[in-house]
């Protein structure tokens, strides 16, 4: 499976999405909540440009050495006895993750939430080799039972509303009727709780690698990805290559980071830094860990799109998005919504549904003053805008071909602009996709030029 | 101070009135206006949609015209036209020959009103104009030009102008120039989520420093009937005065 997962085209997508009023609400409440308490979070952090600027220099260091840290990484990882897997691609990593289930002979999967293992299909490929992988995070989980997909970076479930998911629970679990979000969440507790004593392994993505202890860092709130990665007897954590930072105290600067831009938190409730399996007598006895590529290593190659990789998956720009805010994650048709989903998907995955998500932005620039990496996502939006235009549509290309030729003279702009004049009915009558729902200002009489020219403004 | 003026292919097609207004304040504060006849676009239609080589064709001319100017400025009443010539040097970044053309226009030009109170210290324009109005952050000016306070206090300094400050003022109207029309239901419901913020604020006009923000918001306005009006700062700041 891609990371794409639409087969309509993104217009379509996106018009389902806007005629869908509960979701729209659903999506207001929640984006608000979660930008509000952003600002909250970092309201008082006296050092948060600086510390944003350290993020991204350590994120850009670090990319731009990935090489180097990626052996030192391997290095004291396997030291500490980690087991490390390179996979070149999603179809690579799946195979190596089944290939361990199989050898502890695991039935049940028990799943952290990871971005990375969406990305990869990993579920997916998993239940085609009679494996059962179960979600164990909240939101995840109800989006498994729904067998739907997630639709923003931290809060798969955010397109869900709390009526919508008692329905679910009353459906799939057989509770009695109830609104009550206490009661439901002890009935999926319940639930959950019996699948980490039935597994045999826990799978994982990752939040950081440190290069200098081979160390993994995964964060969370709901303490399942704790219980995911210590009760079996085998954890997997899949890791995108770009996850590493150089030393163990860049993380400090990461958990200050992360947190108040993704939920708004001060801290995540839970941590979890693992160097090596079964430290101390508990946890698991193997932990392997697979390096992934699939398609990042193409993206280190420039500056503006290497920047693509820095991003730390906290959603902050999905929930001030315009766009994203209108329409929700499932629209963007990828496993990568939103802001970064556009910049990342056509990256990634490559192809017609794609490439036009770089055009699915109004380029306010909300993303890029909410990231705490600071990356420029207008510019790398604009970037991937200029390679698709270059084989963009016929009539466009011809259109700003014709514009550019009219701008580079003032006689032929003054010629253009007459004509538009003389014959409105020539554009005003493609103008369509303006006044189907907007008036059109109508062109002034006479221009601004004409006026200074004649000496109106003397 | 002698102020070159960059009028935006929008304001003299559609709302050459932005331009006269524009003119006007500037006198008022004491520069001397000159117009370059031979000036057209700033090439940023081009640039957001992805046409490089288009665009630098219009910037090279753009460039060429007013690295020439003797003005000690170049003024526009735009701030996405603003930010475009801040984006210039990002456009001639592996051309050795254009990019410190590119770098020496970018370092002259301006936006009306940062421009009016940062670069010439002004704020009190002896306007009038008798109403309750609201401002609209538009996304260029605000995050790439970083003009957040200057209009307020411009529109502070109104005589009779109440400002009121709507919710979210800083969210983007839904514009975002070929996205409008590549994206119109996108477009006009970011839009129509924008002008909810209106409903019970009770103003006489939405006041901002882009026509585009203005055409899109003012082009809603209209179709709904509604009796708000759409005003460019420079607008509001040339009102109520005698010439
Ligand atoms: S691009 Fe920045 S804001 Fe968006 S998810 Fe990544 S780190 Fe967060």
């Amino acid at each position: 499976m891609s990371i794409v997962h639409s087969t309509r085209p993104f217009e379509e997508d996106a018009k389902k999405a806007l005629a869908d009023d509960t979701l729209r609400g659903a999506l207001r409440h929640a984006t608000d909540l979660f930008a509000g308490r952003r600002l909250a979070s970092i309201e008082g952090i006296d050092d948060w440009e600086d510390l944003r600027e350290r993020g991204r220099a350590i994120k850009e260091h670090a990319l731009f050495h990935l090489d180097r840290y990626l052996e030192e990484f391997v290095a004291n990882g396997e030291r500490a006895g980690v087991k490390f897997h390179w996979a070149r691609d999603a179809s690579e990593a799946c195979r190596i993750v089944g290939s361990i289930a199989a050898r502890v002979s695991a039935r049940k999967v028990v799943k952290a939430k990871s971005m990375t293992t969406e990305e990869i299909g990993l579920n997916h490929a998993l239940e085609g080799e009679g494996f059962e992988p179960v979600e164990t995070d909240l939101g995840e989980w109800i989006i498994q039972l729904a067998g739907e997909l997630p639709s923003h970076i931290i809060a798969p479930a955010i397109h869900k509303t709390k009526g919508q998911i008692a329905e679910l629970f009353v459906d799939k679990l057989g509770i009695e009727p109830t609104d009550d979000v206490l009661q439901l969440t002890a009935a999926a507790r319940k639930v959950l709780r019996s699948y980490f004593a039935e597994s045999d392994l826990g799978v994982s993505g990752v939040n950081f690698g440190v290069a200098e202890t081979g160390t993994i860092m995964i964060i969370e709130n709901e303490g399942n990805i704790r219980m995911a990665t210590s009760l079996p007897k085998a954890h997997v954590a899949v890791m995108g290559i770009e996850k590493l930072v150089p030393r163990f105290e860049d993380l400090e600067v990461f958990l200050r980071l992360l947190p108040r831009s993704g939920a708004g938190q001060h801290l995540t409730s839970y941590q979890s830094i693992l160097t090596g399996p079964n430290t101390g007598g508990e946890g698991p006895d193997e932990l392997h860990v697979v390096l992934l590529d699939n398609g990042r290593t193409g993206m280190l190659r420039r500056e503006v799109t290497r920047q693509s990789l820095a991003c730390i998956r906290c959603g902050a720009c999905l929930n001030v998005c315009p766009v994203y805010q209108q329409i929700g994650g499932h629209a963007y048709g990828s496993v990568y919504p939103g802001p970064i989903g556009a910049v990342i998907t056509p990256q990634l995955a490559p192809g017609d549904r794609s490439s036009k998500l770089p055009f699915a932005s109004s380029l306010c620039g909300a993303c890029r003053d909410v990231c705490p990496v600071k990356i420029d996502i207008p510019a790398l939006l604009l970037d991937l805008r200029a390679k698709v235009s270059a084989d963009g549509p016929a009539l466009e290309r011809r259109g700003f071909r014709l514009w550019a030729w009219m701008m580079r003279s003032t006689a032929r702009y003054r010629l253009g602009a007459k004509l538009a004049r003389l014959f409105p009915w020539a554009w005003r009558g493609r103008a369509g996709a303006w006044t189907d729902a907007r008036e059109l200002r109508p062109l002034a009489r006479r221009s601004f030029r004409e006026r200074w020219k004649r000496g109106e403004l003397a | 101070m002698r102020v070159s003026l960059f009028v935006t292919c929008l304001v003299d097609q559609f709302w050459p009135e932005v331009g006269t207004a524009t003119v006007e304040v500037l006198r008022r504060a004491g520069c001397e206006v000159v117009f370059d006849e031979r000036q057209t676009c700033c090439a940023q239609p081009a640039f957001n949609t992805g046409y490089r080589d288009e665009a630098r064709a219009v910037a090279e001319r753009f460039i060429e015209i007013y690295e020439e100017t003797d003005a000690d400025a170049i003024v526009m009443p735009s701030g996405s036209c603003g930010a475009m010539a801040h984006h210039l040097p990002e456009l001639f970044r592996d051309d050795a020959a254009w990019l410190p053309r590119a770098e020496r226009v970018a370092a002259k030009t301006f936006e009306l009103g940062s421009f009016l109170v940062r670069e010439l210290g002004v704020e009190e324009l002896g306007a009038r104009f008798d109403g309750r109005v609201t401002w609209h952050d538009a996304c260029h000016g605000l995050r790439d030009l970083g003009i957040r306070d200057e209009p307020r206090r411009l529109i502070n300094a109104v005589e009779g102008a109440e400002l009121v400050e709507m919710n979210a003022a800083d969210s983007c109207c839904g514009f975002g120039g070929t996205f409008s029309v590549k994206h119109p239901d996108i477009s006009v419901a970011i839009l129509d989520h924008k002008l909810a913020e209106l409903r019970d604020k009770e103003v006489d006009a939405v006041v901002s420093g882009d026509v585009s923000c203005l055409m899109q918001i003012g082009g809603r306005l209209q179709r709904q009937g509604s009796g708000i009006r759409t005003l460019h700062l420079a607008e509001l700041l040339a009102s109520g005065v005698e010439a």
